[in-house]
């Protein structure tokens, strides 16, 4: 049990200074984000000073109060997140922070990941597959995976539309869904879908490439490392089918670590594709939050930052409880 | 005598590996627990290797692998070209050149939109991406030492601290973070001529990337303190200090010379992706400014090719050949990687010979 209570603790700790790091950066660093966002809302709002309200929050998010001391501030700030009062964006003025977030937040889940989870598999699968046929010309696959983990994968991305959205017109270039044919938005129709999914295809096919190759390569090392352990040579020895060796035996116990990472990558769904969103303008997450550090719409960049954070915590808590569970031996050894 | 003895040492670590029960993994596999895994087991190959390296120095250079090789060639060319060819090419800001010309003799990587040539941009970029990423590389490395060397060395209450506290840069997000650290910086007064330089990018990619290596090094120099050769350092009353770079960095070598590339290979794709996005540095030219100008130009739109796809390519040799490198570093570290398929191979030579092994199976 003192495994899981302190696994809660180091969580809570570390939400408590990624939100505190939120809150002091802005102070700590030298410039003036509030001063600057207030000016940003007054020309967004068409030069008539802004209300009251909205003052507050951008100064207690971002700091300007005169004579208000360091804590004050950081209690006021505490308070407004509880609320879930996260301001309001500049470059989108008035939308409210929170509601830019809800809304670009299904785009990056589905898409990344979708594409995280048949990386995943591929690369498991693939890897499982390679380490069993260790010594053979398979290995030769190993390095050719660090070439494709090399490659910075937004740039795989232009190649990506170079090739097939510009020269061979497959695939659209930018966007979420066809904007000509839906100019309403997001609605719930088959159309709908089948746009999203064809403008997915190009981002998707982006992040499987470049990430397949880092478990591929873990899970064939982890499996050539499992193959020389005692109870696979017993399996051998009583003469279980090298199928039945490979899928209980071996690639069993060699996926764990993988599985580790799995819940990493699952937690990096949100945040890890920035880039990747900025070559397709892609309506998601990341996308917002270039937007934001663009127009220096400091709330707004606040409050993706914040979430990006929040889903990572929550993705790395879930797996180190599911982890505890699946390999008891962390759950004495830590 | 001392010939005989020196094999001895090596066979018994290598009998001390293949009876381990698991082995490090070096996907992105970073969770606590994961770690926690692990831990004992990373440990014990480093100390094995260590003892290899005490018994014959030879076995600590990977001297038959492809891999090393192909490795340094590749980053031995590209750190050349960086170095020397800036020297050759015309100014990499001379836009006297017609714009958008496609390779040709004179401009042998054609123009950009506003008619650099793309090849002495090219030979820029690579210099001071290769900047960014040693800098950042050896910023990383130097936190990666004082907060997992230290840790692992002293334990205790300092230990806890400063696990928790790589443990929290570990999970917190490293690019989202150097975004809005540079999105502040990018507008504050007060920095002087260090704000937006190279320099600063380097420094900030170098402070938010150091955690994994700080998890690795812990557990190395946590397994290290036990050995007998440091509790006499101890007992003989050296310093801790002195004991630590004296008796523990110097078998940690194989690892930080890896962790070091991984950090470079990191920085120069961090860097790369945050000039893409407009926030990298702006008086130098690297290899991620090019490709935000070629961005702004709309060298995909165009069909521009030779002006984004070089400086993507340099960075993608880089890192393989770093990779490489570390992958021959990572098979001295860990030798059941390099002995279980020359194991199988020997073994299913030996079927095909008809030496009366089973020609399939696990084990063939």
């Amino acid at each position: 049990m003192s495994f899981y209570l302190r696994r809660v603790a180091f969580y809570l700790v570390t939400l408590w200074a990624a939100i505190s790091l939120n809150f002091l950066l802005p102070r700590l660093l030298p410039g003036d984000p509030a001063k600057i966002m207030l000016g940003k809302l007054r020309r967004a709002n068409g030069g008539r000073p802004i209300s009251e309200e909205t003052v507050q929050a951008i100064t207690s998010i971002l700091g300007a109060e005169k004579g208000m001391s360091l804590w004050d501030q950081y209690v006021a700030y505490w308070g407004r997140l509880l609320h879930g009062d996260l301001g309001v964006s500049s470059t989108r003025y008035p939308a409210p922070v929170a509601d830019l977030i809800a809304s670009a937040l299904p785009w990056t889940i589905i898409v990344v990941g979708v594409a995280t989870v048949i990386s995943f598999l591929l690369g498991v699968a693939v890897g499982a597959w390679v380490g069993w046929r260790r010594g053979t010309r398979l290995d030769h696959l190993v390095p050719i995976t660090t070439v494709f983990q090399s490659i910075p994968y937004f740039w795989l991305a232009l190649v990506l539309v170079a090739v097939f959205a510009v020269q061979l017109g497959l695939f659209p270039i930018v966007g979420g869904y066809d904007v000509f044919a839906f100019p309403a938005g997001p609605e719930w129709s088959w159309a709908f879908v089948g746009s999203a999914v064809y403008h997915a295809i190009l981002p998707a096919a982006t992040i499987v490439i470049s990430s397949v190759g880092g478990w591929l390569l873990g899970m064939r090392n982890m499996m050539v490392s499992t193959m020389s352990e005692d109870y696979v040579v017993t399996a051998e020895a009583k003469g279980l089918t090298p199928r039945r060796i490979r899928t209980r035996y071996a690639g069993r116990n060699a996926a764990i670590p993988s599985l580790a990472g799995f819940g990493i990558a699952l937690g990096f769904v949100v945040a890890g594709s920035i880039v990747m969103e900025q070559v397709f303008s892609y309506p998601g997450i990341g996308k917002l939050m270039i937007q934001a550090v663009q127009g220096l719409d400091y709330a707004l960049m606040q409050g993706v930052f914040l979430v990006i954070t929040l889903t990572v915590l929550a993705a790395n808590f879930i797996m180190d409880l599911v982890y505890g569970f699946i390999d008891p031996r962390v759950r004495h050894n830590g | 005598m001392d010939d005989s003895q020196s094999t001895l040492d090596v066979t018994e670590a290598e009998r001390e590996l293949d009876s381990r029960d698991d082995v490090p993994f070096h996907a992105p596999a970073t969770a606590e627990a994961a770690r926690e895994a692990v831990r004992e087991e990373t440990a014990t190959a480093a100390v094995a290797a260590a003892s290899v390296r005490r018994g014959r120095f030879r076995h600590l250079l990977p001297s038959r692998s492809g891999k090393l090789t192909a490795g340094l060639v590749v980053v031995g060319i590209i750190v050349l070209f960086g170095v020397v060819a800036p020297f050759f090419v015309q100014s990499p800001s001379d836009s006297d050149n017609p714009s958008l010309l496609p390779p040709s003799p004179q401009h042998w990587l054609g123009t950009t939109k506003l008619g650099y040539d793309v090849f002495s941009q090219l030979a820029w970029g690579t210099r001071g991406s290769l900047f960014i990423g040693i800098v950042a590389g050896v910023v990383a490395l130097v936190l990666a030492i004082v907060f997992g060397v230290l840790a692992g060395y002293f334990g205790g209450v300092i230990d806890e601290v400063l696990t928790l506290f790589t443990n929290i840069v570990l999970v917190i997000p490293g690019l989202p973070v150097v975004m809005v650290i540079a999105a502040y910086v990018q507008n504050a007064e007060g920095l002087g001529p260090l704000a937006r330089s190279s320099l600063l990018v380097a420094l900030v990619l170098g402070i938010t990337s150091w955690a994994g290596s700080a998890v690795v090094l812990r557990a190395q120099a946590r397994s290290l303190r036990t050995r007998e050769y440091v509790a006499a350092a101890r007992v003989a009353g050296e310093k801790p200090m002195r004991v630590i770079f004296v008796e523990i960095l110097p078998n940690l070598v194989p690892l930080l010379a890896a962790q070091f590339l991984f950090g470079i290979i990191f920085a120069v794709l961090g860097e790369a992706g945050l000039s893409y996005l407009g926030l990298g540095p702006t008086g130098s030219i690297t290899l991620g400014t090019m490709l935000n100008d070629a961005q702004t130009g709309q060298a995909v739109g165009t069909g521009a090719w030779w002006w984004f796809v070089p400086p993507g390519a340099v960075i993608a040799a880089l890192g393989a050949g770093l990779s490489l490198i570390n992958f021959a570093i990572d098979e001295v570290v860990n030798p059941k990687l390099r002995l279980a398929p020359e194991n199988a191979k020997r073994q299913r030579k030996a079927a095909k010979a008809g030496k009366g092994v089973a020609d399939s199976g696990a084990f063939a």
